[in-house]
């Protein structure tokens, strides 16, 4: 066992008002206004030596909270972490380093509050320097550093530290792109060796992709512990209870006064309805049905699904075309399509009524998915309605495999001497 | 503790990665030998086991405190670089400042106001030597835990090892002083109490461990009490430096008051733990016994005056010896106050 997590809980006090003079002190004596906040309750759960566990969880669940118990900065209020092992804590990149000191003095600094001897730092500095790559500036003071090299450098330090037991909160965002796969090349060169990892993220993905457990919390309990998909799906479902959408502002199309300069995903923000004096029909409702799949309010990969527009029409009108168009929650589009590519067009009598668009399969892999749905004439004439964010569904990935589409492959060895053109 | 299911590699269940991960993990699910260097060394090394906790006991805390010595001597050693980064002569500064205060010293109390004590000046620096590492070391460690949000907030590392720091680097000036002190009291040509020089390491010992303990009170505290750094500073810089016969002497200026009074006050001065420690260091940087002839009055019967009082060594090591017994019980208090307040320092900052 790594790391034994037995039923750590974390109290914060809240007060009111912070008072920390001591006249403050002594004339509120005894009668400050607090809250108290279970950041974690009763939280267990151990890690396995070699074992990769994610930490899964809102905002304000007590992901951090949990971290910075096991690495010692906070103590829980009861209970408590036993780790196993020289542990490095990546709570922030470069948290230790001293302004006034050159690279090659932080590099020290670090590696000794990361709990290396001199001796030990002396025979991977040059790794570091070359991992962060800053073999021109090491001699610089640290406060000339631009906060990429800034962020390189502590990465750098904490992954050379040869750690048993490393903690990552969220730092493996940091750095342009290359450094980011060089930093989860890292990761996983450290799972390869048998190490322990124990790491936060908000990327859903990122826990699929390389952890071996994860654990889910929400509002500082345990809500669970279990293999990725399974934690991955917990943990939207604990969303979904919350009433929250995933990565996703308000369903709900907000006045354009209160979303003001917010920019919505996918550029088109704020174009709810387009405006015009003239508009015979418009969208009344739009459902989103999975059949087959229950009481479950998700989807997952390969499974069919329905869209159901309501429209109600004013008044009776020729030639009238639905479109639909699907997005993830980065605002790409994904798919756009209308009854007219599929040379349909519909003469509606006044009054209301529904189409359906029938998806035999929905090939996505995770993710929360909007339904943005239109009515226009034919050709695009005329813009009857418009409604972003009508809809939404969520699927959720059994495998392990990580991006947005599935295609359905398979591998084959072949063999030696085959033509490779 | 040995590794016998490693993580399996992203993308392996896919079989689509047929690089080098793949083979990484057959390599040690088989057993065959393993090549990574780093591996073998992870599977041989033992493992400390750590527990984070609200009730860690003073032995695990200092411990810990015994592992991290490393790093106390990093933060020590980048205090001093960072105090003297960008300046231009740099660490000689530590050894200009004593030596120009010296210097001043010699010529106020020899020239400007003449108290006519022979070499006066090596009498008020043997006290003020050990006074300024005290002083310093507990001024600055107050307010260490506090100055240092940003650490302690974000890297874990036994906390004690900030305050401890600042003594410690207290302790650095204190021999850049204890250099240039040397210095002058060869160029005076007055030599210490070579005999009794052991008796600085019976003095020196209780000041670390006294000034250790009140700089791990102090600092803790000051997190939750911000006022704490400016009464220190005042309390420590003015009204206890005045208390402790540094400027003045015991014998001279004290003793005599005292005895016109009860005895209660007299063993009220001595409670101060400074007191013992400072006059002994007198006792041996100094060495002038008995009566010194002042030089003040040029004619007429000489004026005779005594500093050091006429104690055997003995009476030195016992107070000392008493101010390490109770250096170390507040150095156990100390201990866990800040154990018991440290835990709440990274929501306190």
């Amino acid at each position: 066992m790594a790391v034994d997590v037995q039923q750590v809980s974390k109290r914060f006090r809240l007060y009111h008002e912070k008072y920390t003079s001591l006249k403050e002190k002594v004339i509120h004596a005894g009668r400050v206004p607090y809250e108290d906040l279970w950041a974690l309750r009763d939280v267990s759960f151990d890690v396995k030596e070699g074992e990769t566990v994610g930490i899964l969880g809102r905002n304000g669940s007590g992901k951090s909270t949990l971290l910075k118990c096991v690495c010692g900065v906070l103590q829980p209020t009861s209970g408590q972490v036993v780790v196993r092992g020289k542990l490095a804590g990546l709570l922030e990149l470069g948290a230790g380093f001293q302004q006034d000191l050159s690279g090659r003095e932080n590099i020290y600094l670090n590696g000794s509050m990361l709990g290396m001897s001199k001796r030990e730092v002396d025979r991977v500095f040059d790794d570091i320097v070359a991992f962060a790559e800053l073999e021109q500036f090491i001699d610089n003071q640290v406060k000339f550093y631009s906060s990429g090299m800034y962020v390189r450098l502590g990465f750098a330090v904490a992954v050379n530290v040869d750690p048993d037991v490393l903690v990552i909160d969220e730092v493996l965002a940091v750095g342009d792109e290359r450094f980011q796969r060089k930093c989860m090349d890292r990761v996983k060169q450290f799972q390869r060796e048998g190490r322990t990892i124990l790491f936060v993220s908000h990327s859903p993905d990122q826990v699929r992709a390389i952890c071996d457990r994860a654990v889910v919390l929400g509002d500082g309990e345990m809500i669970g512990l279990g293999a990725p998909g399974e934690a991955v799906r917990l943990f939207r479902e604990r969303l979904l209870e919350a009433g929250d959408s995933l990565a996703l502002p308000s369903p709900e199309p907000e006045p354009a006064a209160v979303d003001g300069g917010d920019p919505a995903p996918g550029g088109a923000a704020g174009a709810e309805r387009v405006p015009g004096s003239h508009r015979p029909v418009r969208v009344a409702g739009v459902t989103v049905e999975h059949p087959g799949t229950g009481e479950r309010p998700y989807l997952t990969t390969g499974e069919p699904m329905s869209v159901r527009i309501a429209y109600e029409a004013i008044e009776a009108t020729e030639g009238v075309v639905f479109v639909l168009v699907m997005r993830d929650s980065n605002g790409t589009m994904l798919l756009q399509t209308d009854t007219e590519v599929l040379g349909q067009y519909f003469d509606l009598p006044p009054g209301p009524g529904a189409v359906e668009f029938a998806f035999e399969t929905v090939p996505f892999l995770d993710g929360a998915y909007d339904i943005v749905v239109g009515i226009q004439s034919r050709r695009g004439g005329v813009l009857y309605d418009w409604q972003e964010r009508a809809g939404k569904f969520e699927v959720m990935n059994p495998g392990k495999a990580v991006g947005i589409v599935s295609i359905p492959h398979r591998v084959t060895l072949l063999p030696v001497g085959a033509d490779v053109p | 503790m040995a590794i016998e299911v490693p993580a399996p590699p992203p993308g392996a269940e896919q079989g689509t990665q047929g690089d080098g991960s793949s083979r990484g993990l057959r390599q040690v699910v088989d057993g065959s030998p393993v090549a990574d260097p780093a591996l073998e060394a992870l599977v041989g090394r033992t493992k400390v086991t750590r527990v984070v906790s609200a009730h860690v006991s003073v032995l695990d805390r200092l411990t810990e405190i015994w592992r991290s010595r490393e790093l106390l001597v990093y933060l020590i050693r980048t205090e001093i670089k960072v105090k003297y980064k960008n300046s231009f002569l740099g660490l000689v500064w530590s050894m200009i400042a004593p030596a120009m205060t010296l210097a001043v010293f010699t010529v106020v109390f020899g020239v400007v106001m003449k108290n006519g004590i022979p070499n006066f000046v090596i009498f008020l620096f043997s006290g003020l030597l050990l006074w300024n590492f005290f002083q310093t070391g507990v001024i600055a460690a107050t307010g260490v835990v506090v100055n240092n949000a940003g650490l302690v907030k974000k890297v874990s590392f036994p906390r004690e090892i900030l305050a401890l720091a600042a003594i410690g680097s207290a302790g650095v000036f204190f021999f850049f002083q204890a250099c240039v002190m040397s210095i002058f009291m060869l160029a005076l040509g007055t030599p210490p109490a070579w005999h009794l020089f052991w008796l600085l390491l019976f003095c020196l010992l209780p000041t670390l461990v006294f000034a250790s303990a009140l700089a791990l009170l102090l600092a803790s505290v000051n997190v939750y009490l911000r006022d704490t750094q400016h009464l220190v500073e005042v309390l420590v810089g003015a009204a206890w430096f005045w208390a402790c016969p540094i400027v003045y002497s015991y014998q001279g200026q004290v003793a005599q008051k005292l005895a016109h009074h009860a005895a209660i006050f007299k063993t009220l001065f001595f409670l101060d733990p400074m007191t013992p420690l400072v006059m002994t260091f007198q006792r041996v940087l100094y060495n002038r016994m008995g009566m010194v002839a002042l030089t003040t009055s040029p004619a007429g019967h000489p004026t005779y005056e005594q500093l050091l009082p006429a104690w055997p060594a003995t009476s030195y090591f016992e107070m000392d010896a008493l101010v390490l017994a109770f250096a170390l019980v507040l150095f156990y208090v100390a201990m866990l106050v800040f154990g018991r307040l440290a835990g709440n320092f990274a929501e306190e900052l």
